[in-house]
């Protein structure tokens, strides 16, 4: 009988994770890992595009585009901090302070995607960069630009309004500990693409 | 369910705050010396590769510490890791025919 208990606890008999995390956290994990290949793969045809593209522009000036972005990766960065702290609090407990630790990061959030869509006026209208025509002839690079930081920013957004319904909820008791862990995963990744997308897209087309 | 299927329902151990705080640090080390190798104007092909170095080991920072992954079962990393790696890389079979257009332009 006690074999016949121990087959029945283990991890490979069914019933049970072998990963021993919740059914949600491992769904995120999934979807993760399938949108990691999703942005793997524009960088990738970006790089296509570039290797085979003999004129490709670099247009960015290190004063003042790339200390833009830069400031932009540093709030993207603390963002993942702040939120590192509400799933921290949340752990203790703490719902009060994981409300304004997720409200922090959400402002961090929102800051960036204000950042990044100043940059994308300027360069829209100051230098007549957009996705289909560029003043150096390669409509390639508004494309694959705007495309990547496009669907990045269209991620920081989503993500945003998916920590706001968390907050909401954990300020009214309702959620646990794996709801908030869970949305700071899907926050972490938005802030390691920027982690490739900054490097490949603009400080490899700084102007020489 | 049995015990092990359970979620964690508390933030593992060894993960404190002055932890998260030293990799924020790192992380943004890390970030300067991408920008600085920018303002050098250092060749650029040295530069991808140093950045592409770079850059993973931040995601690898993100993914161990913030994400968790660090305290997770080894099982878990195991299952998602070496096939994003593997896909990851079959996706560069396209950079030959990028050199191979590049000598066909006019």
């Amino acid at each position: 009988m006690a074999s016949e208990a121990k087959t029945v606890t283990s991890v490979w008999s069914g019933g049970g994770s072998p990963f021993a995390i919740g059914s949600k956290k491992f769904g995120m994990w999934l979807f993760i890992i399938s949108d990691m290949l999703t942005f793997t793969a524009l960088l990738v045809a970006y790089t296509y595009l570039r290797m085979s593209t003999a004129t490709w522009p670099t247009p960015f000036h290190f004063s003042p585009s790339i200390i833009f972005s830069t400031v932009m990766t540093l709030v993207l960065l603390s963002s993942s901090l702040t939120m590192v702290f509400a799933v921290h609090s949340m752990s203790h407990g703490n719902r009060g302070n994981t409300v304004k630790w997720i409200v922090a990061t959400m402002a961090f959030g929102a800051g960036f995607v204000v950042l990044h869509m100043i940059e994308w006026l300027h360069l829209i209208n100051d230098e007549k960069v957009t996705p289909f025509s560029n003043p150096w002839n390669e409509p390639l690079f508004g494309a694959t630009f705007f495309g990547i930081t496009g669907l990045h920013m269209t991620h920081v957004t989503i993500g945003v309004i998916y920590l706001g319904i968390i907050a909401f909820g954990v300020g009214r008791g309702k959620f646990t500990y794996e709801d908030v862990e869970v949305s700071g995963l899907y926050w972490h990744f938005v802030d390691l693409v920027w982690m490739f997308v900054f490097p490949l897209i603009y400080l490899m087309s700084v102007s020489m | 369910m049995s015990e092990h299927g359970h979620a964690a329902a508390h933030a593992p151990e060894g993960a404190t705050t002055k932890l998260f705080l030293m990799v924020w640090i790192g992380l943004l080390i890390l970030t300067l010396v991408e920008v600085f190798l920018a303002y050098m104007q250092t060749p650029l092909t040295i530069m991808l590769i140093i950045l592409i170095g770079l850059s993973t080991a931040k995601a690898a920072m993100i993914i161990a510490y913030f994400m968790h992954m660090k305290y997770e079962k080894v099982s878990l990393a195991m299952i998602l890791f070496p096939l994003t790696v593997f896909c990851i890389l079959a996706m560069f079979i396209v950079v030959p025919d990028a050199i191979r257009s590049l000598a066909l332009r006019p």
